[in-house]
């Protein structure tokens, strides 16, 4: 070996042949940790399908069921909160459901299947909170005789109409999310499943 | 003794690491009150370290019974609730100690060269502990805890085409639940701490390599006798190890009337409604993060969504945090203290601080139209700090700085 020259090129390319080696096998190592946080088999089986009984459900009541552990809301509206429904669209920042926060049987003026049956998901589009049902009509806290009821998030100010539709200048970009649904019977509700599929 | 010294110190630097660090390690002689809080970072770390150790033996990280084993904690358990009110009241306190110990970097620029990398790594170590802070907020598994932990997640959420995935991919899950409360604690008690020590670790090396500037911002080591050592610089052991143990003695007074008095601090250092037991179905009527965070917490309630996506209002939140390691670049003054300062800099700390503090109290307040408007202004005014700095440290007639520090 003595008197002989040493080669800095090939030093140089066995080092980074070995560091890029070297990565990619963090890489590899790498992947069954981070896939480890992704929902196990257990979580992804949890998101069956809920069945809500709206028999007993009164005018203006609101029932929360768990479904995919989020929660979803069923309530029932009078004709006079319908017909409030068309006179708000002004105020709002999507009237018409431009956006695709619902099925395409719920893309109407009440977002829903049958008129006086609601069924929204009670999360805000702003940052996953759970708005308060504020039915009362004039709620002097959400702006008087304006307010034809609806749903006021706690955490960042944001309001709903009782179509689950955002009120313009809320920190919610967008309506509340109307989950696929259907119904099993005139009284039974089926969430998670579209009307087709059943 | 001496034999048993030089034995050991043949094959590990003891003596060598105790002189270079502590009994001969030269700091200027005129450190003041602000000079407290950096050794009591150090305290309170160390106790929420071992506080946390004894927690962890009786805590369980599960969603079914977390929010019950911290009541047995508090009940059950011998002195398990004043090792929990330690650990509690310990999260605000770390922060407070941090905050005045940040404030006095900013009063006598001690971010500016050559100490940028000081600065760099106690933002990184404040971006950790606050990580490391919201996640054991979550574990108790009270309303609080859930709700803050739905709305902090959900802040992933929304960046644009990955937010969803990424979403999904934290929670391990559709939602927030036991995968998440499993995980965070898991952070909590075992990756955050280790980076949090290793933080401190290098923040300290990086301290010593360059000394500990003071509050007339001399360098002491410009001026040193004929043995090498600064003229203005005593030896850390024991002038300050001694003055820092009067520091933590008057800090563990108050510390201890918090913890014994008034643990929950009237819902500051530990909310109301975090008293009840997480529910997914209902959010509390008032939710608000922990008052350390509600600075941030303001700026992105300030910045209404824009193009359907509530993104920007995240990316000011992270730019409020990420531009603090900016800051020995932006800061052009060729004095560091604020004693040599110019006026315009006295005056825009002045409103940066109180844009900071105003920012706190209305991140625990409900929106309304007039709280809106006043985050807004004074998420302006805290941006405003950073983005004119390079412009009102330029003007201005500074003081004369002295050559050796002042008894004042």
């Amino acid at each position: 070996m003595s008197g002989q020259e040493i080669d800095l090129k090939k030093r140089r390319f066995l080092t980074n042949a070995t560091s890029v080696v070297g990565a990619v096998g963090v890489g590899f190592v790498a992947w069954p940790f981070l896939s480890s946080w992704m929902p196990s088999a257990r979580a992804k089986a949890a998101g069956a399908p809920v069945d809500v009984d709206i028999s007993k459900l009164e005018s203006g009541q609101l029932v929360r069921v768990l479904w995919r552990k989020k929660p979803v809301w069923i309530f029932r509206r009078d004709a006079a909160t319908l017909s409030d429904l068309k006179t708000l669209d002004s105020e709002l920042t999507d009237p018409n459901n431009q956006e695709d926060q619902q099925p395409a049987y719920a893309k109407n003026t009440h977002r829903s299947i049958k008129a006086e049956v609601a069924v929204i998901v009670g999360v805000c589009t702003h940052l996953g909170c759970s708005p308060t049902y504020r039915p009362e009509l004039g709620a002097a806290d959400l702006g008087g005789d304006a307010w034809k009821g609806g749903f006021y998030c706690p955490c960042h100010g944001s309001k709903f109409d009782l179509a689950g539709r955002v009120y313009a200048g809320a920190p919610a970009p967008t309506n509340l999310i109307v989950p696929p649904y259907h119904f099993v019977s005139d009284s039974l509700i089926r969430i998670g499943i579209d009307p087709k599929a059943s | 003794m001496d034999n048993n010294k030089s034995w050991i110190d043949q094959r590990f630097p003891l003596t060598k690491v105790w002189n270079e660090h502590l009994a001969e390690y030269y700091t200027p002689r005129n450190f003041n009150f602000w000079y407290f809080f950096g050794s009591l970072a150090m305290l309170v770390l160390v106790m929420q370290i071992v506080t946390g150790i004894f927690l962890t033996m009786h805590f369980k990280p599960d969603a079914a019974n977390a929010f019950a084993s911290v009541e047995y904690i508090m009940r059950d358990v011998d002195w398990g609730w004043l090792i929990r009110y330690l650990h509690s009241t310990g999260a605000s306190a770390f922060f407070i100690v941090i905050y005045l110990h940040m404030y006095r970097g900013l009063l006598y620029g001690s971010y500016k060269a050559p100490r940028e990398l000081i600065w760099i790594l106690g933002m990184v170590l404040y971006i950790a502990l606050m990580a490391e802070a919201f996640m054991g907020y979550v574990l108790p598994w009270g309303q609080m805890s859930y709700w803050g932990a739905q709305v902090i997640i959900s802040l992933f959420g929304s960046v644009p085409f990955i937010g969803p995935d990424l979403l999904v991919w934290i929670l391990g899950d559709y939602a927030v639940g036991d995968p998440a409360l499993n995980r965070f604690f898991s952070l909590h008690v075992i990756a955050l701490p280790l980076i949090l020590v290793v933080l401190v670790f290098l923040h300290i090396v990086a301290l010593h390599t360059v000394g500990s500037n003071n509050p007339d911002g001399v360098e002491i080591k410009k001026n040193k006798d004929k043995d090498g050592i600064p003229k203005d610089g005593i030896p850390f052991h024991p002038y300050y190890s001694v003055k820092d143990i009067v520091g933590v003695v008057v800090f563990l007074m108050i510390f201890s009337a918090v913890v014994f008095f008034a643990p929950a601090m009237n819902g500051y250092f530990l909310e109301h409604a975090n008293f009840v037991e997480a529910n997914p179905l209902k959010t509390p009527d008032h939710i608000a993060p922990l008052w350390y965070l509600t600075p941030f917490y303001s700026v992105l309630r300030a910045i209404p969504p824009m193009f359907g996506s509530q993104f920007p209002g995240v990316v000011g939140m992270f730019a409020a945090l990420l531009i603090l390691l900016a800051l020995p670049w932006l800061d052009r003054s060729k004095v560091k203290s604020i004693r040599y300062r110019s006026w315009p800099y006295k005056v825009a700390l002045g409103i940066f601080v109180v844009s900071f503090i105003i920012l706190g109290w209305l991140g625990m307040q409900p929106v309304t139209p007039v709280n809106a408007l006043l985050a807004r202004i004074f998420t302006a005014a805290y941006f405003g700090f950073f983005i004119l700095m390079p412009w009102f440290t330029s003007i201005g007639k500074t003081k004369e700085v002295p050559a050796r520090v002042t008894e004042k």
